[in-house]
Formats: C-alpha cells, sequence, structure tokens
C-alpha cells in the first residue's frame, strides 16, 4: 500500500518537473554554500593546527626575551641546569621567487612534535642543509640552491631546516628566537626565575594563536554561510508548500481510500528524505568545488590578514561530507515541517480551495507582523546592551529577519495604495492581482530582499572601509623608501650610510609584549614630522607629540584602545620592562590584528636595549637615487628595497583580496535568491492559468498579460529594491559600529556609494527580469492554446 | 663493549648512508675517519678525551651497589659519541652526535632514560683537562689531584624522569689496557678499536628513587672505547660481562654473535695486570631465558674459562633490567656463583 | 445586420487516433437582438464553435462574420480588440477576476471597452440581485451569484453578440432556470444577440432558435 501511495504521490512531481527541479535545486545550493564555506573554514583551521603544530612543537610551552631574540648560550646553560629546552630561530627570508618564514629547529632536543616535517630522518643531509617545505610552497619559490624537500607536515609559507642553517640565512648567527620546552621536565631543578630572569615562559595556546586571530573571519564567513542557506531554505519552503497544495485534493482521495494520515505522513516525510538525500548529494559536490575555487584567494586573503599559513589546495574530508548533509536534513525538516503539520491538522473532507490560502493569510499576516516586531524590539534590545561579537551578530540576524518578515507587509500596503489609485481597469487588476499573488511570492521576495540588503550593506561596509583605508593608507605610508636590514650589524651600517644621504632616517625597532592581558607589540618611534603631521590620531590629549618625544607616555592603536577601554589621558598602560604609562592618544591601524602601543625611541632603547631594527622608514627627495646606491652599496635585494608606490600596491592589493570572498559570495547569495524568485515565479505561473483566462476572453492579448507579469516581477522587485536600501544601510552601520569594532577593532565611518546601490540596482532588476522572463515568455508563446484549455477544461 | 649500540644510533641516525654501505662498509671503510692501529700506545690524559677523528666513542660506566637497606643496586651512566664527520667544527656546524645514557636497577624496578645532544654548542662533550664528560646536566667529573690519574677520582649525577643518582667514584687500582695493549679485535676479519678499562673503583653516593633517596656503596667499572670500524659484517649482537671476584681479581669477557662466535676476555689481577684471553678461551652458555618485550632474553649464563679453571653460573639481580630506548638492549647487575664468587655487570645487544 | 454569421466552418484537432474532424462546414445566421440555442451531444464539436465564433480559437476553414466584420483573418491583437468590443462571454466557471470585488468585476469589461455606463451597470446589478454583493470577492459568492456577476459583468459593456456556453450548468435546475430568464431578459434590454451553448433541449426551448450539431455538421435548421 505504500508503495502504490508512494507512487501516486511521486507522480505529481513528474507532472511537474520544474516545481521538482525548484526543490533540488533550492536544496542542493543551500548545501552548496553552506558546506562549501564550512569547508573553508575546517581547511583553513586545519592549517592553523599544523602551523601551530610545528611552530610551538606540538602546543609546547616556550620562553621568549622581550626583545625577539636571545643568545644561543642561554640554551646550553638551561640544559646544563636540567632544562629540557630546545631551540628555535625564526625569521623572514627571500628564497628563490617567494618571502618565506625560515623555521630553524634543532633535531637532536626538539620535542616530538617536530618530527612529522622530518619524514626521511636522515640527520647528516638535515644538518647540511636539507630543507622541508610545503609543495605549495616550493613552487612559489621556484628554482633555488637550495636542497627543498616537499613536506606537507610543514605550513604553507615556512621553510623548515636546520638551526645552524636558518641562523646562517637569516644573518642571525648566535641567535635564537625562543626555547620551547618538553612538556614532561625533570623535578627539583632549579626555577627558571632565577636561571634566566630575563625570559618569558608563554604557555601554550597563550599569546597570538591563528585560531583566535582569525576567528571573526570565519564568524564572518559562517555567517555568509548561514544567510545562503537560508535563502536556499526559502526556495525548499515555497516549492514544498506548493507542492502541498496542489496534492490536497490527492491526499483527500487517497485518505478516503483508506490510507491511513499516519501512512500518508510517513510517506511525505519519506519523500522529503529522498529529495534530501539527493539534494545533499548534489548539493556536497558543488559546494566542494565552490570551496575548491574560492580556497586561493581565502587562502591569500588569510595569509594577508593575518600571515596564517593556509594552502590553496583542498583535501576531502568525509566528516565534512556527513556535516553537510545533516545540516540539508535538518534544513529539509524546517522547510517541509509546515506542510507535514498541516497535512495532520487537515479533516479528511476539506474541500479542494487552492485559493483559499491567500485570503487565509490574514491571520498569517497579523502573525508575520507580530513577528517583525518582537524581532525588530530583541534588536534594539541587543544594540543597545550587546557588547561581543556574538550578540552583534545576534543583533544582525534579529534586525535582518524583522525586516524579512516585514517585507510582504509593506509591499501589501504599497499594493493596496496603487491599487485606489488605479483608473483603468486593467491597471486595478494589475495591483489587485499582484496584491492577491503576493502571500505565494512573499518568501521568495523576502530572499531577494535579505540578499540584497546583505549587499548593500556588505558592499556599503566595504567601501565606506576601502575608502577610509586608502585615505589613511596615504597619510602612513609616506616614506619614501622602506629598507630591510638583513642583519644587526649591516642595520647600523646601513644607518650610518644613510644618515648624511637621506631626510630622515627612521628606524623600526619592535618587541612582542602582552599588553593589557592582549598578545601585542610595542614599537619605538623617532620623534619627526612624518609622524606629528600625518598621523590620524583619535581622542589625544593637549601636545600630544611633544609629550610623546619627552618620554611621558604612550600612544595605542585604536584596537587596544576600543578592547581595553583606554581612555588618552585617564588610562595608563603597563608595559614589561617599564611599567604603567599614561596613554596620549591612539591611532588607527586598520588591518592589523594586534595590539599595539608606540613610545619614543630613547625609552624604547633604554628598556630593550637588544632590540634590532628590523627596518628603516626613509625620507628622501631622491628615492630612486637613494635606492640604487643602496644595491650598489651593500647589494640590498629587491626585496630589501620597497618604495613607496610598492608598499601602497602591496597594503591595497592585500585589502582588494580581503573582501574577494565577501564578493563572491555576495554575488553567490543574490543568485541564490533570483533562483528563489525563478521558482516562485514559474511555480506560480501553471496556477496563474485560471486567473487570467478570463481576461484574455475579455480581450487581452496573451502578449499584453505576458508583458503585465513580467512588469509585475519588476514592479516587486523593485519595491524589494527599495525596501532593502534602508535596512542595508542598517546592516552596514551594524557591520561598522559594532561587528568591526568586536572582530578587529576599529571603528569606521558610514559612506554612502549612490553608485554602487545603482549598479545593484540594475542587476537585481536584470535579475529578477530573468527569474520572470521564461514563465512571460511561456505564457505569450503558448499562451492562447494554455488559455484555452482553461474553459475546455471546464467540463 | 657497546660496539653495535653505537653502530645502531649511527643507523638510526645515518639510515641512507648505512643503507648504501651497510655496515660491512663502515667495517673496511672508513671514510675519512681514522683507524685504530695495532701498537700505537695509549696516550693520558689525552686519551680520556674525545677522538672526534673516529667514528663512535664511549665513556661507559657501571656500579654494582648496596644499599644501606641491604638490597643490591645496579647503575650504568654513559655517554656516546657518534661523528657524522672526522672533525669538531665550533657551533651548529659541529657534526658530532651525543647521546646520554642512564640506567638504575632494583630488584624490583629497571629505570631507564637518555639524552641528546649536538656539539659545538656547549649542550655535550668531554673536556680531557681537567676531565668533564656531559650532557646536559648529566655529568661525570673528575676531582682527582693533578698528580693523580684523572679517573681515579669521578663524580657522576645522571637523572630521568623518575629516578636520579649522584655518586663519587674511587679508584682503587691502575688503569687496564684491554686486548693488545689496548688494541682489541673484535672478529676474525680483524675489526678492532682501541679499549681500556678501570675495573677498581669503589663507590659511595645517593640513589633518588620513587620511594626516597636511598645512600649507597660498591664497585665500579669504566669503559673506554673507540673506532671506526668496530664490527664485522654478520656480526648482530653481543654478550659482555665485566666480573669482580670475591677474592679482588677482575675479569672482561664477550662474545660476538655472528656466522662463528667470537669471544676475547681480560683476565686481571687484584694489582692490575692482564691477561688477554683469545678467542674461544671464554665459552658463552645460556642457561636461562627471559621473556622481555616479545624477545627471549638469556639472563642467566653459565661461563666457563678452562685453562683457568673457571666455571661459572650468573644470575640477574633483576631479569627485566631492559633499557627500553631509542636504542633497546639489556644492561644490569648480576651476581655469579660455582668455581669463584662475586658480582658483575652484564650487557647483551641484538636479541 | 447579422450579430453573427458563420459560413463552412471547419476545423478539426489532432488526438492520439489521429485527425479528428470537429466541425466540418458549419453555417450558421444569428440576426442581430435574436437569441439561439445551440444543442448537441458531448464532443459534438459545440464549444469549439463558440470558441471560433469568440475569436479564442481559429477556424481550419470558413468565415466568421461578427457584427458585420470579418474577423476570419484578423491578428491576435484585433482579435483581442474585437472581443474586447463586440463579444460577451459567459462560460460555467472561471468567468470572474478572482483578484477584483464584485463591484470592479461587474465594471471590468465595460470600462476595458471604453463604455462604461455607471447608471446602467447599476441598473443591471440591482436587476441581478448583485447590490448587497458589491464588496465581495468572487471565491466569497454561491454558484449562482458567480454566474449572476458574470452576467452582469457581460452585459454591462453592452456587447453585440452574447456567446454563453452552458452558464448554467454549475447550477441547481430552478437556480439555473432563474438565471437564464434573468439573461434572456437582460440580453434583449441591452439589445444584444445571444448564442447559448447547451445539452439541455428545455433551455433550448426558450430561445428565439436553435441548432442541433452532429457529427460536426448543423443537423435541423431553425
Amino acid at each position: 500500500m505504500t508503495r502504490t501511495a508512494l507512487g501516486a504521490l511521486m507522480s505529481h512531481w513528474r507532472r511537474n518537473p520544474w516545481q521538482l527541479a525548484m526543490l533540488l535545486a533550492g536544496l542542493a545550493l543551500a548545501t552548496a554554500l553552506w558546506s562549501g564555506v564550512q569547508a573553508l573554514n575546517a581547511e583553513a583551521r586545519a592549517a592553523y593546527a599544523t602551523a601551530e603544530g610545528l611552530l610551538t612543537e606540538g602546543g609546547a610551552a616556550t620562553l621568549e626575551h622581550p626583545a625577539g631574540q636571545m643568545a644561543e648560550a642561554q640554551f646550553a646553560e638551561l640544559r646544563r641546569a636540567g632544562w629540557l629546552v630546545s631551540p628555535v630561530i625564526e625569521g623572514r627570508a627571500t628564497l628563490g621567487a617567494a618571502r618565506v618564514t625560515l623555521l630553524g629547529i634543532e633535531p637532536l632536543t626538539a620535542p616530538p612534535g617536530a618530527g612529522p616535517a622530518l619524514a626521511a630522518p636522515d640527520l647528516q643531509a638535515f644538518f647540511a642543509g636539507q630543507a622541508f617545505a610545503h609543495p605549495q610552497t616550493l613552487r612559489e619559490i621556484g628554482a633555488t640552491e637550495m636542497r627543498l624537500t616537499a613536506s606537507e607536515a610543514v605550513p604553507v609559507g615556512t621553510v623548515l631546516m636546520d638551526i645552524g642553517q636558518a641562523q646562517r640565512r637569516l644573518g642571525l648567527a648566535g641567535q635564537i628566537t625562543r626555547l620551547t620546552l618538553a612538556p614532561d621536565q625533570p623535578a627539583d631543578l632549579n626555577p627558571l626565575a632565577t636561571l634566566a630572569p630575563d625570559l618569558r615562559l608563554i604557555a601554550p595556546g597563550e599569546g597570538a594563536t591563528l585560531d583566535g586571530l582569525t576567528q571573526s573571519f570565519h564568524l564572518n564567513l559562517t555567517a555568509f554561510g548561514l544567510l545562503a542557506f537560508a535563502v536556499g531554505l526559502f526556495i525548499v519552503h515555497s516549492a514544498v508548500g506548493l507542492a502541498f497544495e496542489q496534492r490536497r485534493a490527492m491526499f483527500r482521495t487517497l485518505r478516503a481510500l483508506g490510507l491511513p494520515l499516519r501512512q500518508l505522513t510517513a510517506c511525505l516525510a519519506g519523500e522529503m528524505l529522498i529529495f534530501a538525500l539527493i539534494a545533499g548529494a548534489l548539493g556536497l559536490a558543488l559546494g566542494y568545488l565552490l570551496a575548491a575555487s574560492l580556497l586561493p584567494d581565502v587562502a591569500l586573503t588569510l595569509r594577508g590578514l593575518y600571515g596564517a599559513p593556509v594552502p590553496g589546495a583542498l583535501q576531502f574530508d568525509p566528516l565534512w561530507a556527513l556535516a553537510g548533509l545533516g545540516m540539508t536534513l535538518a534544513g529539509t525538516a524546517l522547510a517541509g515541517a509546515q506542510a507535514l503539520w498541516r497535512l495532520w491538522q487537515m479533516p479528511i473532507l476539506a474541500p479542494a480551495r487552492p485559493r483559499a490560502w491567500a485570503h487565509a493569510s490574514a491571520r498569517g499576516q497579523r502573525l508575520q507582523a507580530g513577528g517583525a516586531l518582537v524581532l525588530a524590539g530583541l534588536a534594539v534590545v541587543l544594540a543597545l546592551a550587546g557588547s561581543t561579537l556574538a550578540t552583534g551578530f545576534a543583533l544582525l540576524a534579529a534586525a535582518l529577519l524583522a525586516a524579512a518578515l516585514a517585507v510582504p507587509l509593506v509591499l501589501s500596503l504599497g499594493l493596496r495604495v496603487s491599487e485606489a489609485q488605479a483608473r483603468t481597469p486593467v491597471a486595478q487588476w494589475f495591483w489587485a492581482d499582484s496584491r492577491q499573488n503576493l502571500p505565494r511570492l512573499s518568501l521568495a521576495l523576502m530572499a531577494l530582499m535579505l540578499a540584497l540588503a546583505a549587499n548593500i550593506g556588505v558592499g556599503t561596509m566595504v567601501a565606506s572601509f576601502r575608502a577610509t583605508f586608502i585615505t589613511w593608507l596615504d597619510l602612513r605610508l609616506v616614506a619614501e623608501l622602506n629598507v630591510t636590514p638583513a642583519s644587526q650589524s649591516q642595520a647600523e651600517e646601513l644607518r650610518a650610510f644613510l644618515a648624511p644621504r637621506a631626510d630622515a632616517v627612521l628606524p623600526m625597532l619592535r618587541v612582542d609584549a602582552t599588553l593589557a592581558g592582549q598578545p601585542g607589540q610595542v614599537y619605538a618611534m623617532t620623534d619627526h614630522a612624518t609622524f606629528r603631521d600625518n598621523w590620524p590620531l583619535i581622542a589625544p590629549v593637549a601636545d600630544v607629540w611633544d609629550r610623546l618625544a619627552a618620554g611621558e607616555g604612550v600612544l595605542v592603536n585604536e584596537q587596544l584602545y576600543r578592547r581595553a577601554g583606554l581612555t588618552p589621558g585617564r588610562a595608563t598602560l603597563d608595559l614589561p620592562g617599564i611599567g604603567p604609562m599614561p596613554v596620549l592618544g591612539a591611532y588607527p591601524d586598520y588591518g592589523n590584528p594586534l595590539a599595539q602601543a608606540v613610545l619614543t625611541e630613547a625609552r624604547f632603547t633604554a628598556a630593550y636595549p637588544d632590540s634590532p631594527i628590523r627596518q628603516f622608514a626613509i625620507r628622501s627627495a631622491t628615492p630612486d637615487a637613494l635606492s640604487a646606491a643602496l644595491q650598489d652599496e651593500f647589494g640590498l635585494s629587491s626585496s630589501q628595497i620597497v618604495d613607496q608606490a610598492q608598499a601602497k600596491a602591496l597594503s591595497l592589493a592585500i585589502f582588494e583580496r580581503t573582501f574577494v570572498i565577501t564578493r563572491a559570495l555576495n554575488v553567490l547569495t543574490l543568485s541564490v535568491a533570483a533562483l528563489a524568485l525563478f521558482a516562485a515565479l514559474v511555480t506560480l505561473s501553471g496556477m496563474r492559468l485560471a486567473q487570467l483566462a478570463p481576461l484574455w476572453a475579455l480581450g487581452l492579448t496573451a502578449r499584453q498579460l505576458a508583458a503585465l507579469e513580467l512588469a509585475r516581477a519588476l514592479v516587486l522587485g523593485a519595491a524589494t529594491l527599495v525596501l532593502a536600501l534602508p535596512v542595508g544601510l542598517m546592516l552596514a552601520q551594524v557591520l561598522l559600529a559594532v561587528i568591526n569594532v568586536q572582530a578587529f577593532g576599529w571603528r569606521l565611518p558610514l559612506q554612502i556609494f549612490p553608485g554602487d546601490w545603482a549598479r545593484l540596482g540594475l542587476w537585481a532588476m536584470l535579475a529578477v527580469a530573468l527569474a520572470a522572463a521564461l514563465p512571460a515568455w511561456r505564457l505569450w508563446r503558448q499562451g492562447p492554446a494554455q488559455l484555452l484549455r482553461v474553459f475546455a477544461h471546464d467540463r | 663493549m657497546t660496539v653495535r649500540l653505537v653502530l645502531t644510533l649511527a643507523t638510526l641516525f645515518l639510515a641512507p648512508m648505512a643503507h648504501a654501505q651497510g655496515f660491512a662498509g663502515l667495517g673496511t671503510d672508513a671514510e675519512g675517519f681514522a683507524i685504530p692501529e695495532r701498537g700505537r700506545a695509549l696516550v693520558f690524559p689525552q686519551d680520556h678525551g674525545a677522538h672526534p677523528e673516529y667514528r663512535i666513542e664511549w665513556w661507559y660506566l657501571t656500579a654494582t651497589l648496596t644499599g644501606e637497606d641491604g638490597q643490591g643496586y645496579g647503575v650504568q651512566w654513559t655517554l656516546f659519541r657518534s661523528a657524522l664527520a672526522p672533525e669538531d667544527r665550533p657551533g651548529w656546524d659541529n657534526r658530532q652526535v651525543w647521546m646520554g645514557h642512564a640506567g638504575l636497577t632494583t630488584t624490583e624496578a629497571h629505570f631507564s632514560a637518555e639524552r641528546f645532544g649536538r656539539g659545538g654548542v656547549g649542550q655535550a662533550g668531554v673536556d680531557s683537562a681537567p676531565f668533564r664528560a656531559w650532557i646536559d646536566d648529566w655529568h661525570m667529573t673528575s676531582h682527582a689531584a693533578s698528580d693523580q690519574d684523572a679517573f681515579d677520582a669521578l663524580d657522576v649525577h645522571a637523572r630521568g624522569p623518575d629516578f636520579a643518582f649522584s655518586l663519587d667514584f674511587t679508584a682503587e687500582g691502575p688503569l687496564v689496557l684491554q686486548g693488545d695493549q689496548g688494541y682489541s679485535v673484535k672478529s676474525a676479519q680483524g675489526q678492532a678499536s682501541y679499549y681500556y678499562s678501570q675495573p677498581f673503583f669503589t663507590v659511595a653516593g645517593t640513589l633518588d628513587l620513587p620511594g626516597g633517596p636511598v645512600a649507597v656503596t660498591g664497585q665500579g667499572w669504566l669503559d673506554r672505547e673507540w673506532s671506526s670500524q668496530p664490527l664485522a659484517e654478520d656480526q648482530a649482537g653481543w654478550d659482555w660481562v665485566s666480573l669482580s671476584f670475591d677474592d679482588g681479581h677482575r675479569m672482561m669477557g664477550f662474545q660476538l654473535r655472528g656466522r662463528e662466535i667470537f669471544t676475547a676476555g681480560t683476565w686481571i689481577t687484584p694489582d692490575g695486570r692482564p691477561t688477554p684471553l683469545a678467542d674461544g678461551a671464554v665459552r658463552f652458555t645460556p642457561r636461562q631465558h627471559t621473556r622481555i618485550n616479545g624477545r627471549d632474553v638469556p639472563t642467566h649464563w653459565q661461563i666457563d674459562w678452562a685453562d683457568g679453571g673457571l666455571s661459572i653460573t650468573t644470575e640477574p639481580l633483576n631479569p627485566h633490567a631492559w633499557m627500553d630506548l631509542s636504542v633497546q638492549y639489556w644492561e644490569g647487575p648480576l651476581r655469579f656463583s660455582g668455581s669463584h664468587s662475586g658480582r658483575g655487570y652484564l650487557e647483551m645487544t641484538g636479541y | 445586420m447579422h450579430a453573427l454569421e458563420l459560413q463552412a466552418l471547419r476545423k478539426s484537432f489532432d488526438s492520439a487516433e489521429g485527425t479528428v474532424a470537429v466541425l466540418r462546414g458549419v453555417s450558421l445566421v444569428l440576426p442581430a437582438g435574436q437569441s439561439l440555442a445551440l444543442t448537441g451531444e458531448s464532443g459534438s464539436g459545440k464549444s469549439t464553435l463558440l470558441h471560433i465564433a469568440a475569436g479564442l480559437e481559429r477556424a481550419d476553414g470558413g468565415q466568421v462574420i461578427v457584427a458585420g466584420q470579418d474577423v476570419t483573418a484578423l491578428g491576435d491583437a484585433q482579435m483581442a480588440e474585437m472581443r474586447r468590443g463586440q463579444v460577451g462571454l459567459i462560460f460555467q466557471q472561471f468567468n470572474l477576476i478572482p483578484s477584483l470585488n464584485v463591484a470592479a468585476n461587474l465594471s471590468f469589461q465595460a470600462r476595458l471597452a471604453g463604455r462604461h455606463d455607471t447608471a446602467f451597470t447599476q441598473m443591471l446589478a440591482q436587476r441581478l440581485g448583485l447590490e448587497g454583493l458589491m464588496r465581495r470577492y468572487p471565491e466569497q459568492l454561491s454558484g449562482g451569484q458567480l454566474q449572476r456577476v458574470a452576467i452582469g459583468r457581460c452585459l454591462a459593456a453592452r456587447p453585440a453578440l452574447v456567446l454563453a456556453d452552458e452558464p448554467t450548468g454549475n447550477l441547481d435546475e430552478a437556480t439555473g432556470d432563474a438565471v437564464l430568464a434573468l439573461m434572456l431578459e437582460l440580453t434583449a434590454l441591452a439589445g444584444a444577440a445571444l448564442m447559448l451553448v447547451t445539452h439541455s433541449p428545455r433551455l433550448a426551448a426558450r430561445c428565439d432558435a436553435r441548432a442541433h450539431l452532429r457529427a460536426g455538421l448543423i443537423e435541423d435548421a431553425p
């Protein structure tokens, strides 16, 4: 009996292949976007785990010096005192065509975590200079004189080698970056605080972990994935709901023929399960392809923004596939629950009135209005009271849902007003008919509104960020040349050489430090007009530059200022080795995930005397000549000298890449929304023949009717676009003023870009026109025959 | 007498090289490394120090001890050197790989620990004057007077995760040259090493055990050996004993297990005069096996030296004296009885 | 001038059994202001004939003249204009525009044809007993009410020709008779000719003339 019933139920889909296609496409797309985003996140996180596994030698604690370096003699001293430590040196170097992180380890003492990289434990070769790198890094490096061996266990962008070899390549003989501590240390040793009071013990997981730094990026991705998933579910929901309505008569007949309700419900649930599995598999394949095609950009973004080593090639993880399929099933259950519930509630002899729900929706509208109000209220509460990234996203979700729920109500109101204004009978019918069909389109329109609002919001946020960033970059990158010395001795030589030849030589000195409990860095700043004239400051105290130059306090970056609530003039910041310093002002520091403090060079070198000079910013009227002189005199490579234009281009490129994914997901979300509209219009068009036939009989041509159908879609689309505009701006404001502050630590001014809206509007209208084109075209071409059939079916 | 041990260490590190050449390659062609020559006189204190031009070398100390609690104990402290190149460069370019092993045997348990390090940066090494051998905080340091041999007074320390020991070794007799004036042949094909011992230590100090510290006294034995081509191709392992007789005599004996058994030994009078025992003079017969980590290890032996009227059977303090480290072997204290009686140390590899 | 003149009308359909000739040369004349009942068995081609007369469908051969205008060869747009201006259609169901209320439905065709006369429409509504239903929507009406609205809408536009396809087929006998009587009366009042397709001889008898279709031909002339 079940099979017979299932066969009867399935026959509906055979007769309505478009509906089936929409249902499957909706589910598959929802799954694809969600699982694609998840695959990206998982891949990135796996890469972080690899990186941290290797860098911290399997989650071991480390000993570090505030200056970022220490003499390697400290290694032997601590070993001789019984402490099981292993030396590591880390630094940036140019190998072949790539700039990479050189990681030098000492294999005999390294804790076991560093082992996997050494696939073949050929100690002799390793000592002699054999190095290991990820295959992708090898490709990026290209030809080199080094003996490089491919290893998946090394993070992308890192080259692992013997410590001695790394010291030589980095020009840091006798220096090490840190000591890793073996997890099990002998008992009763002299305490480290006595043996090496200048070293800081960093517990595993403390400090700037990639996971922590990139969390906001992944949260953003996940939010987008979820949005796309929700939009996809709109499609599924409308397809399932429509199929339910159209099969009411069949349900009644089946039940009248003796099929128990329980079994009928089970059959329908089974039907949905089958669809979910098919669409889920399809969606996973699509999601994998999507992730694989987006991963290179994601990897570049993460590397550019956080220095996180993510490979550009995707691995397949069966667990990911299972999770994705689970999400599809859950989504299908959610989208189909209402239909099943109504089936359960339906009396056996309920009349088959397909049009009933249009009018029964009055109650639904009230519920919707109530829901929108409650969500809007929640959004307001969250906006006022929330202060974390999670509440920020909750605020976004509540506000967006409220706006989405309000869409049909507002549109209905607008159509009612238009109907009242209509003068001709066709116009009157046009508005009345649009309003009557609104409930069937409302989910698709809500999806469209969400997609458009997300586009406007994210677009405005990105454009605002971009405009602010470029202005800031122009101010920040005033030095005509930036030179990276190969070693400390070269740094001294360069300084001596440059002093008489350049207008100013501004050394870049830095130590790592924990600032107000956050991983961060302390920089030295030379008192110079370069900074005084160009650094925009947030809430500075009076005479901020003079006071800074006098060593009376520090400047902090905006991230630290906001996260730690350091009000200039009132708050102090504890600097390691110095103690509390008054905060004099905050400066924007876009793109940097770490906390930062700046103090005068004199105080800096007094507190951190061993800190090496990492870079010189050079002011010069003749940068080209100076650059040539540096190359001739010191044989500096081109990667060691970066001129202003290069630096700007590099920063901008990193910035642009950061939002490539956002844009791609934006486009995809909009496409899915257009598809949702298409699905709704196609399924609706079949039912609309009976509504259109009288008009045709009364003297409208099929062509006119088709044009009116197209116009209706465009009018509704345009109205939705208009509604999306304020919602999008609200979204942008929340992103700029709440999410960005929480996630990155900077607040940006909202700027308006009407040109972008016009472009988006054009695209949206094109998408709507495309979605409406097929049903309209069919009406036009096959109209008379189809419409006549309405009357021919009469008997 | 831990040739194979260091070779295994070398194999561990130098897999490609060992594969390319085989152990025979190490034995017959020494790749720029010096080769022991018969007749070269050993010179002290220089030869107490490291010989980086030879491929392998060790300072190997064992002690049979009795605690204040009356229990028997055994201690092993060893520093191995394995060279990747026949020179001692400073800094990270150094190619001398050092490995420390420490063992402590009680009747109930056997503790072991190991350390690795590279020469040239101060983590591990051997200085000859004043004598000091160390890796990390493990050390064997001479505090002998300047007119004495450096080995006459040593203080020795090692520490593992669950044990430690600090012992004073005082020599009661002279150094003893093994083989032909310190040239010790290891196979019928002529593989050899330089080999001398200090078998006359009295020992006092403290063992740190999970149950608390134990004061101990007893006897100790130091082996020094270095070479570049120590084993024949077919030799898979060996059994080695150092014996202290109740009457003050000492004896060293080993058998190398290859296609043929190769044996050698030295009979040492209480005043330190050695008599080398040629191949075949000493016979090793296993009497009882113990199952350890899936292997059958002959932990009880009968040892016969017919010409000397010696026929003894040995009994280990703890038959499970297994060094469960990167290189695995059996090393522990024993008692012997029969025609003679006393205490000693047994080392067995290749099982 | 005749309201409708059909000459040698032929129409066939492709079906699974091959080409079926539904109309095989039908000629027929409906003078202005007259009523004609078209009867015939199911499948005799009554509806097809009516659809062709209404300009909803095209004949394979023959001529259709509505209110003196030859409409046989008109294009889609002109055909729609003809429907709008000259013809009123009443079907068994699907007559009304579901999104418009009774008032809007009533005046819809008249306004479309540019002949809206508020007084006349009000009079019709009154005669049809629809005054109390003007703000209701089609799905809130009974079958008889729906048909009365359909008749009112059709006549409000004052077409030359009213074509009705089983307009009372959905109604019980008493209601059907009442609706038909009203329709005949009001058609006459509006000066329109009526062609009524029905399978009921009882209803046919109430028309001025009758035609019977059998096997694609008019069997007995009136």
